[in-house]
């Protein structure tokens, strides 16, 4: 089979109802998707903070939340295995290494620093006289709070979105704390890597065309939406920086 | 008249620098009080604080025989409202806009409709409820700003230099639009502002306030009546001057404000006066003309000021006026800094306090 073959093989294999790879897919939403939730949950309060209120050392957690942006998944999914190992990790006894919880939780601390660095900025940017106006208003501290987390609600979407994002497309915390667990553990990207090592390229590619359609097609949701909206669009995230 | 705000002793810094000093100041109910001062003489942190959305570093403020304090202060801000300067507007509908301070004091869907629609009419914007906001021109802007504080019907309306920025039919509208509702709801209203001619013809009483402290507080009639030191010194306040007038040899009235600028005036004073010229007033050209205007000066632009539907800018023809001209002309002539202009206005827009 020539590679043209097989490319054809593999873009049919991604358009059909092969259960194992629907399964291998919603996991990977359901993981990426509870993980990028969790981060928001705490990541947006932690933003709030950080944007509204001044403080000592304020600069310095800025600076460690942006430099932890750039965390490479290989040096924290090894650390999480270390954490999570039943033989003697401080984690262990929660008896959660090769579990889809324990891929969860380290893709949440992983993409942590993106929402809140991004939502940081997005509440940053908002008019400062926004909460002074809410207060004169009549509102109390937590609406004026509110009110200026609804001016930064499509930052703080987009925070969002790029951290699910960095979640669906990372290997090596999937790797170390998921591993290849046969219809527990697998995602699409470490059934990319599995898929390739057992000799079946074709479910390889088909996988990582999934994966691809699937971010290209939030992203281009995104851009429509901002289109829309009649604003400039801009990549969502720069992960390097 | 009893006093519906009362400051003691009130003095407010920021980072080492005393923006307010010891300001005492009674605020009488139903009066519109306009603080005049020139700009960082501290009106802004005053209404800021007048509307409980500042705390002073020290002294005492009583509102409706309330003090002020950490506990009580967001019950108070009920009681009071301010319209800054800078127009600020959610990134919402005009309708959502005004509807805020109402949906905060929980008003009826039915009360909502009711009163957003007639606040709309007092500003002049009948119809505009499903407009983004933000999408509005400036003055447009600044008038639902103004609604959105109106509609509350607070006892105390904070107005920040509410004309500032504006055209003169936004800014007619909008005086307006205070002077009916002092009127007709007995509203008490602080206005800022650094316009002579506003403080002179709007508000009952005026407090100067210069460097963070009150310097006088009077009626108008008391305050231009009597040529104050401190009103001499408001050099810093736009197109005002203080100058020597004579009666010329062809009967008109000449103010020289010194640095060979003389000014025509209508009014016959003689001695010491001091004159403001509205930046409304005054008519800019790239080139002298002809025009029945008897105070024409060439001067050099110093100063720009990009405020959305209007240009300000500041030109020396050996004392600075403030000129106000639309975007358009501003445009269209291609003015620059350093352009060489020539100012214009008439003798009758000279008005001596």
């Amino acid at each position: 089979m020539n590679m043209l073959d097989g490319l054809i093989a593999a873009l049919q294999l991604s358009f059909s109802v092969d259960p194992r790879i629907i399964e291998i897919t919603l996991r990977s939403l359901f993981v990426s998707g509870s993980a990028a939730l969790i981060a928001a949950l705490w990541g947006i309060p932690i933003a709030t903070i950080i944007a509204m209120k001044d403080f000592h050392g304020k600069f310095l957690i800025k600076t460690i939340f942006n430099s932890l942006i750039g965390i490479p998944t290989v040096a924290l999914g090894f650390l999480l295995f270390l954490a999570f190992s039943r033989e003697g990790g401080p984690l262990g006894f929660l008896r959660l290494l090769y579990t889809p919880t324990a891929v969860i939780i380290g893709e949440a601390i992983l993409i942590t620093p993106i929402i809140v660095s991004l939502a940081t900025t997005a509440i940053e940017a908002v008019d400062p006289e926004i909460a002074n106006l809410a207060r004169t208003l009549g509102a109390s501290e937590a609406q004026a709070s509110f009110a200026v987390l609804k001016e930064a609600l499509e930052g703080i979407f987009l925070a969002s979105i790029a951290s699910f994002n960095r979640a669906i497309g990372e290997l090596g915390i999937a790797q170390f704390v998921g591993g290849f667990i046969y219809g527990q553990t697998e995602l699409l990207t470490t059934g990319i890597w599995i898929e390739l090592q057992l000799g079946n390229p074709r479910t390889s590619i088909a996988l990582m065309i999934i994966l691809l359609t699937m971010v290209f097609t939030i992203n281009l949701a995104l851009n429509a939406i901002q289109r829309m909206r009649g604003r400039e669009w801009k990549p969502l995230l720069n992960l390097e920086t | 008249m009893e006093a519906i705000v009362e400051l003691r002793n009130v003095t407010k810094t920021f980072a080492k620098k005393t923006v307010l000093d010891s300001v005492n100041l009674q605020i009488l109910d139903g009066e519109i009080l306009a603080l005049l001062g020139p700009n960082g003489s501290g009106k802004t942190t005053l209404l800021k604080i007048l509307a409980s959305i500042l705390r002073p570093t020290n002294g005492e403020i009583h509102l409706c025989g309330v003090k002020v304090t950490d506990q009580n202060v967001e019950k108070i801000r009920m009681e009071s409202t301010l319209v800054f300067q800078k127009t600020v507007l959610f990134s919402m509908t005009v309708y959502d806009n005004i509807a805020y301070g109402l949906r905060i004091r929980r008003a009826t869907k039915n009360e909502i409709d009711y009163k957003v629609a007639q606040v709309l009419k007092l500003v002049r914007l009948e119809g505009f409820e499903k407009r983004p906001a933000r999408k509005l021109s400036g003055g447009e802007q600044q008038r639902v700003a103004l609604a959105r504080a109106l509609v509350l019907n607070t006892r105390l309306l904070l107005l920040d230099e509410p004309t500032a920025n504006l055209d003169p039919k936004n800014a007619a509208i909008i005086e307006e639009a205070i002077a009916t509702t002092n009127r007709e709801l007995k509203t008490t209203i602080v206005v800022a502002t650094h316009n002579m001619f506003q403080a002179k013809n709007l508000p009952h009483r005026i407090a100067l306030i210069e460097d963070g402290r009150i310097t006088e507080v009077g009626t108008s009639t008391e305050i231009f009546g009597r040529l104050s030191k401190t009103l001499a010194s408001f050099a810093a306040v736009e197109n005002t001057f203080a100058g020597t007038a004579k009666i010329s040899e062809n009967g008109s009235t000449l103010i020289d404000v010194g640095n060979s600028v003389h000014i025509v005036a209508v009014a016959k004073n003689v001695g010491e006066v001091t004159v403001f010229v509205s930046p409304e007033d005054i008519i800019l050209s790239k080139s002298r003309f002809e025009s029945s205007a008897r105070n024409m000066f060439k001067g050099k632009i110093v100063e720009l000021l990009d405020m959305d539907s209007v240009v300000r800018l500041k030109v020396d023809v050996g004392k600075t006026f403030t000129v106000q001209i639309t975007k358009r002309s501003f445009n269209e002539m291609g003015l620059n800094l350093n352009t060489e202009v020539f100012l214009a206005f008439k003798a009758s827009s000279v008005q001596i306090i």
